[in-house]
């Protein structure tokens, strides 16, 4: 006997979420299975919307303005742009901790490397350092932390020309954490507000760090770190920080492994765990049954044995290359559970531009769909038509160019949660 | 002999840079002129192999001898770069069995140790050889890393008082009277250490005798002179794999053909190679054909290699020379000998020697001869000392130690950084500073790389082959920003940002002939985090300035209690 659901959301990553918090709140019986950890635990935490158009126009002030001229094949035509707005409601209502509903304006947000990202939303942690807020800012880095350079970002800001003065400045984290400890530890210890020995006494580390900013601050009404203040209790330990300092506290987002992407994931799982769809992770979808047009059922592989699920309605949201949603050899690219078509050039060395950052045809691998997000054959038929794609596994764009990522996986997600719910009324 | 003669080397692969230190050993003034970073021609683009003499057994004898002679010279000098795997030429059902006694028999002949193993042997040593694999041949090849032994002979050079100029293009050979008096050269930005970015500037370098050691690029020198050194660059394939799917290096026992060896190198293999006369050693078409028979022909003797994730492929060009009158069509057929050319008796234009062919395993022997003729020249009555004084790394020293205690590493850092290093691993590792792991691939830590930085300049693609760091299955995904950073502090924002764009770039090259499976998407992460998280592809400092007052100054709350309450 499989396991039933009304509709059955394949990934667990942004769009498999908002897929399945969409068709959950929309009064389906919704049920997520996802395999590996998703890749929001790679990316910054931020959700940006669109930055720049794929003519590389930008940073764009106003994404959503500029959503309309995009390119027919670009899934935010697919869904519209006022769909777009719905999804960041629900986003932002799912989300509380994320700042940036106020306007339709994208912030620049500063990130470790020291350039500034366009965005739509950001953490609250990251809200007092955006780079149109003109306060002086003094960035502290941490010795053992390689990750974040802080007077080199500083100084790459100040090249970039941003309106306040910034400064940056490297000191030893106190206490005795080895040097490559993870930065979930450095999160864990603050959230405890851990002793820590500085020479020779124990002190709470969040004063203890607070100290040594102070012996760094210059009258700078804000103070950037990397992004490692907490992992329970960001707030808190933003807030302790702040207290100690008379600064404003913030975090700049990093890369792998990001811990303001890791507290995005925890905020939409609670979110779907309170909208009543169920889920399970750690066991991957491997093979599927169809009858004409419709999918059966699917199964997952757990300990060796295939697990029939079957649903009303399946909505496929793997991921793309990173997240394997889709897959490639020499010869093809694919996707892999239900072989939907993904269009690319015979010859693999048309896949790519020669300049790293050139226009490479494979960050727009993916599958194409038609208006309702279900994916399509290459003759441009249904491949079936109780299946819907959202995020990566879409094609045609690049969201690593034009900062859109998050933005269509949302924007997708909630599309393809809501019409798989609306299918099973 | 009152001041030392002046001698001008061009060219800073193994052989102009062991030419260097020979010369530098022998007392010369030497200064050393490299148009890229060190190993930027040949010597870095080859696939590492330590030769036995058990590839040329048959066809070259010669070579064959010298090469089992400075196989046993370098693993005592350069004992830190050199891996001791052992080699195997393994036989195939539809290779010759004729063929594999003659290279049995030319092994003998020529003093290489060999030994005959069944397949069931090999296979016990090498467990992922095809099954069908009949019989090896097992022979001391090893491998050597190119890089590690060129920036040590650079370095011994210099601690003998030889000035070393890398980044600094020749664009003149200077003749007077009838005889070269140096040489001119453009640094592409100063002179010195360097520094990217700075502005360059013309030197004219006026020495007593000028070593056209440029390899592929050797005819172009000897164009500037005036003379004809007809060098036939022919380039090949070296396709690297995510892991060493073997320890031992495996070469096809077959007479000759591409596709026909797999040397393991730090964390991956290498496969190699094709043999393709080119026109420009700069400027030749990589193509795709190339990788796929790596991959195809190869994986008949390690059947794995069909589904392996390859992380980038590279080309290097052999400066293969043969006198004017040998006249060989097929470039597999030029000998993989060395030759010396004297101008001045060749072309009666004196000042100016010119060293060609040869390989990277017998590079101190051509060096040697070198210096030996350059010793002639200026009647200087000095020995050799090359095959007897371990370059700096490779003094007396065990890498068996516990590098946790001495230098707060974990383990496999510490035994990787320490196999890197040698006999330096004192000095570099031993500071009082936390010392953060840059590169988690390669377990390059920032010691290592100040270290590097020290040595090279802020190039960051000088500090990659001397460190490894970028050099793993992330190919500076992870790593790039980091190594960037390090630049930080001694160089200014601005070159640091030069510099990690130069390093990205050099990267991708190599990884877009790997991009399909596994390192596609390792690509499309890279590209992620590069475009996505770093916005690297529209870096708001290389623009012309941004309308900050255009976006979002933050919700009314951030400006009043930091955005730190309420949630």
């Amino acid at each position: 006997m499989a396991i039933d659901s009304e509709v059955l959301v394949v990934g667990g990553g942004l769009a498999g979420l908002t897929s399945a918090l969409a068709a959950a709140r929309a009064g389906a019986d919704t049920r997520l299975v996802s395999y590996k950890q998703s890749t929001l635990r790679h990316a910054s935490g931020l959700v940006d919307v669109l930055g720049y158009t794929p003519d590389g126009d930008g940073p764009l002030a106003d994404p959503f303005a500029a959503i309309p001229d995009l390119p027919d094949s670009h899934p935010y035509r697919t869904v519209g742009v006022d769909t777009v707005r719905e999804a960041m409601a629900l986003f932002d209502d799912a989300v509380p901790h994320y700042r940036g509903a106020h306007t339709d304006a994208n912030a620049l947000v500063p990130t470790h490397g020291g350039t500034v990202k366009p965005t739509a939303r950001y953490p609250a942690g990251a809200s007092a350092g955006v780079a149109s807020d003109d306060r002086d800012a003094l960035l502290v880095g941490f010795e053992a932390l390689p990750d974040f350079d802080a007077p080199q970002a500083a100084a790459h800001l100040d090249a970039a020309g941003v309106p306040f003065d910034v400064r940056g400045a490297t000191i030893r984290f106190p206490g005795d954490l080895r040097t490559d400890a993870k930065v979930t530890r450095y999160a864990k210890l603050l959230d405890a507000d851990g002793a820590v020995p500085v020479d020779g006494r124990e002190r709470p580390v969040r004063e203890a760090l607070a100290e040594r900013v102070n012996a760094e601050l210059d009258g700078e009404a804000r103070v950037g770190f990397p992004a490692i203040l907490g992992d329970d209790d960001a707030a808190g330990v933003r807030e302790a920080l702040a207290d100690d300092l008379g600064a404003a506290v913030f975090e700049v987002p990093a890369g792998p492994p990001s811990l303001p992407g890791l507290r995005l994931e925890d905020a939409l799982f609670d979110a779907l765990d309170a909208a009543g769809a169920s889920f399970e992770t750690g066991n991957p979808v491997v093979d599927f049954d169809a009858d004409g047009g419709r999918v059966e059922r699917v199964f997952v592989e757990k300990n060796g044995a295939r697990i029939p699920y079957a649903a009303d309605q399946y909505v496929l949201a793997t991921g793309g290359l990173v997240g394997k949603g889709v897959e490639s050899d020499r010869e093809r690219v694919r996707e892999p559970i239900f072989d939907c078509h993904v269009a690319h050039a015979d010859d693999r060395y048309e896949w790519f531009d020669d300049d790293a950052f050139g226009d490479h045809a494979f960050a727009r691998f993916g599958v194409a769909t038609d208006d309702s997000l279900r994916p399509e054959a290459d003759d441009g038929s249904t491949e079936f038509e109780n299946l819907r794609a959202a995020g990566s596994v879409l094609g045609g764009y690049d969201f690593a160019a034009e900062k859109s990522g998050s933005g269509v996986s949302i924007a997708t997600g909630y599309a393809a949660g809501n019409a798989a719910a609306e299918e099973t009324r | 002999m009152g001041s030392a003669p002046h001698i001008a080397v061009v060219g800073g692969g193994s052989t102009g840079s062991g030419v260097a230190r020979d010369l530098a050993m022998r007392g010369f003034d030497v200064t050393l002129v490299e148009q890229g970073n060190l190993t930027h021609g040949t010597t870095g683009r080859m696939h590492g192999l330590l030769h036995s003499g058990g590839r040329y057994a048959v066809a070259d004898q010669a070579s064959a001898r010298e090469c089992i002679e400075e196989n046993r010279v370098l693993r005592d000098i350069a004992a830190h770069c050199v891996e001791d795997t052992g080699g195997l030429f393994v036989k195939r059902p539809e290779d010759s069995e004729e063929y594999f006694q003659e290279k049995l028999a030319g092994c003998e002949a020529c003093d290489i140790p060999a030994k005959v193993l069944s397949g069931e042997e090999a296979r016990a040593m090498e467990p992922h050889l095809a099954g069908d694999v009949e019989k090896a041949i097992a022979v001391p090849d090893a491998a050597v890393d190119p890089f590690r032994l060129v920036v040590a002979n650079a370095a011994s050079a210099q601690e003998h008082g030889a000035r070393i100029e890398t980044h600094s293009t020749v664009t003149d050979v200077l003749v007077e009277d009838g005889e070269v008096v140096g040489i001119e050269v453009e640094h592409d930005s100063g002179p010195g250490k360097h520094v990217h970015g700075r502005e360059g500037g013309t030197e004219e370098i006026r020495a007593d005798h000028v070593v056209n050691a440029a390899g592929a690029w050797s005819g172009r020198i000897g164009d500037m002179a005036g003379v004809d050194v007809a060098v036939r660059p022919s380039k090949g394939v070296m396709t690297i794999m995510n892991v060493r799917q073997v320890d031992t290096v495996i070469n096809r026992c077959r007479p000759k053909g591409d596709a026909d060896i797999v040397v393991p190198h730090e964390t991956t293999a290498i496969l190699g190679t094709t043999d393709v006369e080119v026109d420009d050693p700069a400027d030749y078409p990589e193509e795709q054909w190339e990788v796929d028979e790596m991959i195809d022909t190869l994986s008949e003797l390690v059947p794995m290699l069909a589904d392996a994730r390859t992380i980038r492929s590279f080309w290097g060009v052999r400066p293969l020379y043969e006198p004017p009158d040998v006249g060989s069509d097929d470039p597999t057929d030029i000998t993989r000998d060395f030759f010396l050319l004297d101008h001045a008796d060749r072309d009666a234009l004196p000042g100016m020697s010119t060293v060609v062919g040869g390989k990277l395993t017998t590079y101190r022997m051509m060096a040697e001869s070198v210096a030996d003729h350059v010793c002639e020249r200026f009647g200087v009555d000095a020995d050799c000392r090359t095959a007897d004084v371990p370059l700096p790394g490779s003094e007396e020293f065990s890498v068996l130690r516990d590098y946790m205690d001495e230098f707060g590493l974990r383990s496999p850092i510490g035994r990787r950084s320490v196999e890197r290093l040698g006999s330096r691993a004192d000095d570099v590792l031993d500071t009082d500073d936390p010392n953060p792991v840059v590169c988690e691939c390669e377990g390059v830590t920032r010691a290592e790389l100040q270290d590097a930085i020290e040595q090279s300049g802020s190039d960051l693609n000088a500090a990659r082959i001397r460190t490894r760091a970028s050099m793993g299955n992330c190919q500076g995904g992870f790593c790039a920003h980091r190594m960037a950073s390090e630049l930080h502090g001694e160089y200014d924002e601005a070159t640091a940002r030069r510099a990690w764009d130069d390093l990205l770039q050099e990267r991708w090259k190599g990884q877009r002939h790997a991009l399909w499976g596994e390192q596609l998407s390792q690509a499309m992460l890279n590209y992620a985090l590069h475009a996505t998280t770093q916005n690297r592809d529209n870096d708001p400092a290389d623009g012309d300035g941004l309308d900050f007052a255009a976006f979002d100054a933050g919700p009314a709350a951030a400006r009043t209690d930091g955005g730190n309450r309420g949630d």
